[in-house]
């Protein structure tokens, strides 16, 4: 491996964590909203957020650079006001991956909501506890290796994404080039081995990912 | 219509497989010959009952697909040393090859943009915060870019501007779209953009000698038909078309 493609990795690696790290208090809040009320309109809500899921991705890239772009809504206020660019830079980077990684986050968070035992929670409430208590000593400790597990395979996710970033954030070396970018333009200009080398770090990253996210789901089932 | 075509490509799965029929020619082009390529191939298939099918992209992309086998019965590069690599590794006919076309390089800012730059040196200036090229690590057009800015020494102040795009094309569409204050791409693909202006032309002599070569591809299924295509590729009518979207025939 040439340090070139270490900084790709590391730079990879810290762009996911980025993303998992903004995501997690949305995903958080919004899995368990999801998990614990209903209100008119939840489905819709719901789809919204697995659409990254299954729409494809250079789809949902579309569609973020049509808002983040200069010419766009969120974009162009951000660079007319504060001369603040998104595409093309390590913040597309890790929008894209925001977006994509975002439903796995949520589900995995909302699965380790519903298996905490609402009885728990209210047996805190009639004791006194206050519902932020309630939430910050009961059901967040309690489901927090489902959260957990559910944030590793977001961020695994993270790692691998392709199609968005290639829209928003392009290809500059040393600025928004990721592990799956890299190996897509090696591809392209036939350096085969360059790509295989990238290729087996992404096996080994995402082989670990998984195999953490399993272990602390397995972790999570007895203890609900 | 539009609609029973639809659904028919429902209900019968296997229309919508394609098959690699003798009578269709594949072409793979190079990403600027886009629109006039399109513009020639009506009348062609109309006299000659042959159907055209283009591949466009980067010539390094192209070129590696051909490699791996991929159905190009003719390719146009938009670069020699594409062209150069296939010949090495026996995918072409080589009595086939030709290099028919040339084209200019130009500097091109959104077409509002208050940036003066009246030669390519005003890149340096900060003004300029991005600048999309081609992928200066193969694609032709990036190529060529690269090569100029270094003859005229600017490419080690502007190199970390630089954003790389998958071909000529992405970068005049990162152009129009605001998302680089200024590109550098063919003379012929600034000029099917409204969205975008020519700041300046790289003096015809000065820039990197752009060269497209033509061949049929060794594997070809239909070697005959893309010999002919080519011919028909040197005839007026083609020239013409080629000409008014602002390419060079060389001679």
């Amino acid at each position: 491996m040439r340090a070139s493609e270490w900084e790709i990795v590391g730079f990879t690696f810290w762009m996911a964590v980025i993303a998992t790290v903004v995501i997690l208090p949305f995903g958080v809040a919004l899995a368990w909203f999801l998990a614990r009320k209903s209100w008119r309109g939840k489905a819709i809500v719901e789809t919204f957020v697995a659409l990254p899921l299954v729409m494809p991705p250079v789809a949902t890239g579309l569609i973020l650079l049509k808002l983040l772009g200069r010419k766009g809504p969120i974009g162009g206020f951000l660079h007319a006001h504060f001369d603040f660019d998104i595409v093309f830079t390590w913040r597309a980077v890790v929008a894209a991956m925001a977006v994509m990684s975002f439903p796995l986050l949520v589900r995995g968070a909302r699965i380790a909501f519903e298996g905490v035992n609402p009885r728990f929670e209210q047996v805190a409430a009639t004791l006194g506890a206050s519902p932020l208590r309630v939430f910050l000593t009961v059901t967040f400790p309690l489901a927090i290796r489902g959260i957990i597990a559910g944030s590793v395979l977001a961020f695994a996710r993270a790692l691998g994404e392709f199609g968005a970033t290639i829209l928003v954030a392009g290809n500059i070396p040393g600025k928004t080039t990721t592990l799956s970018v890299s190996i897509y333009s090696d591809i392209q200009l036939g350096h085969d081995t360059d790509a295989s080398r990238l290729l087996a770090v992404s096996v080994v990253l995402a082989f670990a990912a998984v195999w953490i996210s399993e272990w602390l789901f397995k972790r999570s089932a007895p203890s609900a | 219509m539009m609609r029973t075509r639809a659904l028919l490509f429902f209900l019968a799965p296997a229309s919508c497989i394609p098959s690699v029929r003798a009578e269709q020619i594949q072409v793979f082009a190079a990403a600027s010959l886009t629109d006039a390529l399109t513009e020639i191939a009506p009348a062609y298939e109309a006299a000659s009952g042959e159907k055209l099918r283009f591949n466009f992209g980067a010539s390094s992309a192209l070129a590696r697909q051909i490699q791996e086998g991929a159905p190009a019965d003719l390719f146009i590069s938009a670069d020699e040393a594409k062209m150069d690599s296939l010949q090495k590794a026996g995918m072409i006919l080589d009595d086939t090859r030709q290099s028919l076309l040339s084209n200019a390089l130009v500097v091109v800012v959104e077409a509002g943009s208050p940036l003066k730059l009246d030669s390519a040196q005003a890149l340096v200036q900060p003004a300029v915060k991005r600048i999309a090229l081609a992928d200066t690590k193969g694609v032709p057009a990036g190529v060529y870019a690269k090569q100029y800015l270094e003859k005229i020494g600017v490419w080690e102040t502007v190199k970390d501007r630089v954003v790389p795009t998958e071909n000529v094309r992405a970068a005049l569409a990162a152009v129009e779209a605001g998302n680089a204050e200024a590109g550098i791409v063919y003379k012929t693909d600034a000029a099917i953009s409204k969205a975008v202006k020519i700041a300046c032309e790289v003096p015809a002599g000065e820039g990197p000698d752009i060269s497209y070569p033509f061949a049929v591809a060794k594997e070809s299924g239909n070697p005959e038909a893309a010999r002919k295509f080519l011919e028909y590729l040197k005839s007026e009518a083609a020239l013409a078309i080629f000409r008014k979207y602002g390419f060079i025939i060389r001679q």
